[in-house]
């Protein structure tokens, strides 16, 4: 049985101009001790899908449905208190910038053995003796004395670590990661996507990986979901979906790409912007930027279906069968005759 | 930490030399002669040249004022009445207790309005609680304290009877008619209620602004991933940061209400800093309006150096350097 089991989530809130539907039917799966990457571009529902599960949205304005079962329990509709029970303790979230997400005005230490004694009964002594050890596990210099700095007193690196050790300590299932390197510079990314991958197989935990960076799915996922505009575009495990890629979206993400293996003057970009969500368009919510775009596209609304020869790979496109495997491979093979 | 000590306190002198400059310059520029006014209506132009030689306002206005530097600096006394011939000293002694305790108690009212009712805003906005502080907001924004006081006193002191209607009791010392503490509380209830509707108002916006602020923090949503329940993401999270600005709000406005409750002090006949300033003013009588100048002063360069200090120490991104 999948760790969490999501189908059919939905997600809007509610706006002065309107209902924005930001998450709009989205379903995934994640078994124990992998990893899931959700990439798609900003405003895509990535971030919200994993709030959603959390229970992290406003409450005042979000309507949420669907389910997202997790060890048997449906995360929409459990109480507060005992969703409260299972965040920070079964599922736990690392966030995108590591410079706001901790409180300045308490010592790193205070806020590990916060998240300790939410859900451990353990004396104030013992949780510290916990924290330090996570501290050290995810490799901060010195963590005797650091432990009782403020968070002001960290570099942003040295934070995002902080932020995955308080994730980590209370050992839970599942990691939701939302774009935990994006605010990072490059070197720092590479040491943390490092230490999450360590740490994943000491702890045996699960990880959900929100990103808009294709380099980081590669790197660490086993699965992948490709977000547009709120709903899956297409969803498979990260082989298939890097050597047979079947939704244009997809090969634009593929295709804008920076390498160092070739010299390109100018990247590829998918052209235009993201549609708005208040009114998103009808038909393929991509057909107005989709260089594949067909009377189909405008009118009726692909579903999710698998692809031939696979049953776990599935795309949301009209494009025939023959034409995307053929665009697919010229896809590749462009970037590998780039590459030699 | 000393030499920043050292340096506030440096800047503190010229700030305060820089302040009584600025009061017996503009003293000066008021076309009277404080000699006439000390001497009464009787005097004759001969009894007026001689008052004034014998309150030193016939010398030159920067003799004048290196005496009343001299005087505080050697002998600290702030001079004698132009009017009364008391010592400035125990003029400003008398009034400031006063000043403070409308000043301190209004200012406990006015927090303890405050942060309950701008802390609820700010949880549920656009609430039928909200939009009522937010209309109490504009009122006591808007109304004039010498109105509120008279509107209050005509009411409570002389429609209900629940109240006096003006004047002021000691604490400890009954050197009037009444004294001690529940008559000193007693008299208080009305100027303390109408000194702190101002504040309570835009304390009241402060607080639910700042509060809404924190609330979308990056880290307020990380303590609730952590699985903190509500309260704890209240007390801990979002108050601790949403009333570090108050601090320093409240120092800052406590230090210049100690310079007088002008409005308020009037309105109920208080024996305050407010009213003996207006009093000393209208009476030409520099001494006493100095003498209260440098009280304010000091009150709002102490105010300020707590509220540094203070904030230093609940802060722990500000360093003091």
């Amino acid at each position: 049985m999948a760790l969490l089991e999501v189908r059919d989530l939905k997600t809007h809130f509610r706006t002065d101009d309107g209902i924005v539907k930001a998450v709009d039917g989205v379903s995934f799966s994640i078994e124990k001790g992998k990893t899931l990457g959700i990439v798609g571009e900003s405003g895509s529902g990535k971030s919200v899908t994993c709030l959603t599960i959390m229970g992290l949205n406003p409450k005042r304005n979000t309507i949420s449905s669907g389910e997202a079962i997790f060890n048997g329990q449906n995360l929409l509709t459990m109480s507060s208190s005992d969703l409260r029970e299972i965040r920070g303790n079964d599922i736990a979230m690392i966030f995108q910038d590591p410079m706001t997400s901790l409180n300045p005005v308490h010592r790193i230490g205070h806020q590990l053995v916060e998240a300790i004694q939410l859900h451990r009964d353990v004396s104030k002594k013992q949780a510290r003796a916990r924290a330090l050890e996570l501290l050290k596990a995810v490799g901060i210099p010195r963590a005797e004395r650091r432990i009782d700095d403020y968070p002001h007193q960290f570099s942003g690196g040295m934070r995002q670590r902080v932020m995955i050790a308080m994730a980590l300590v209370n050992d839970p299932d599942l990691l939701i990661a939302d774009e935990p390197t994006t605010a990072l510079d490059v070197t720092t990314q590479a040491q943390i996507l490092k230490l999450m991958t360590t740490l994943q197989r000491e702890f045996d935990s699960a990880i959900i990986m929100i990103t808009h960076d294709l380099g980081v799915i590669a790197e660490i996922a086993d699965d992948v979901v490709v977000m547009y505009a709120a709903r899956v575009a297409e969803q498979g495990n990260v082989d298939a979906l890097f050597t047979r890629p079947q939704h244009p979206y997809t090969w634009g993400l593929l295709g804008s790409l920076p390498r160092l293996d070739t010299d390109v003057d100018r990247l590829v970009q998918i052209q235009g912007q993201p549609p708005s969500l208040l009114n998103p368009p009808r038909g393929c919510r991509f057909h107005p930027r989709c260089p594949y775009v067909m009377g189909i596209c405008k009118t009726e609304e692909p579903h999710l279906m698998p692809v031939d020869g696979d049953r776990t790979h599935t795309q949301a496109c009209h494009l025939d069968q023959t034409t995307k495997d053929r665009e697919a491979e010229k896809l590749l093979a462009g970037t590998m005759a780039e590459a030699s | 930490m000393i030499r920043y000590l050292i340096r506030r306190i440096l800047w503190a002198v010229v700030l305060f030399f820089a302040v009584t400059v600025v009061s017996y310059v503009l003293f000066f520029i008021i076309p009277a002669n404080p000699a006439k006014q000390a001497c009464g209506q009787a005097c004759t132009s001969q009894d007026v040249k001689r008052v004034a030689h014998a309150l030193g306002t016939d010398r030159p206005i920067y003799v004048q004022y290196g005496k009343f530097v001299k005087h505080l600096v050697i002998d600290r006394s702030l001079g004698y009445s132009y009017f009364s011939r008391q010592s400035v000293n125990s003029i400003v002694g008398a009034a400031a207790p006063v000043t403070a305790s409308l000043v301190v108690g209004g200012a406990i009212l006015w927090m303890l309005i405050a942060i309950p009712v701008g802390v609820l805003s700010a949880l549920r906005p656009r609430s039928l609680l909200d939009r009522t502080s937010m209309t109490f907001v504009l009122i006591g924004i808007s109304a004039h304290p010498i109105w509120i006081g008279l509107i209050f006193a005509y009411f409570f002191g002389f429609r209900l009877h629940l109240t006096p209607i003006t004047g002021y009791c000691d604490f400890i010392n009954p050197s009037t008619d009444c004294g001690g503490p529940v008559q000193w509380a007693y008299h208080l209830v009305l100027p303390w209620l109408t000194f702190a509707i101002l504040f309570a108002a835009l304390y009241v916006r402060m607080i639910r602004a700042n509060t809404l602020d924190t609330m979308n923090e990056d880290y307020v949503r990380t303590a609730r991933a952590k699985g903190a329940p509500e309260w704890l993401v209240l007390r801990s999270h979002i108050l601790r940061n949403a009333m570090l600005p108050v601090v320093t709000m409240l120092g800052m406005d406590i230090g210049l209400a100690l310079g007088g409750a002008v409005f308020t002090e009037t309105v109920y006949s208080l024996p305050g800093l407010g009213k003996t300033a207006v009093g000393g003013l209208n009476n030409y009588d520099l001494p006493t309006v100095q003498g209260v100048i440098v009280f304010a002063t000091l009150a709002i360069i102490i105010f300020n150096l707590v509220v540094d200090l203070l904030y230093a120490w609940i802060d722990p991104r500000i360093r003091l350097a």
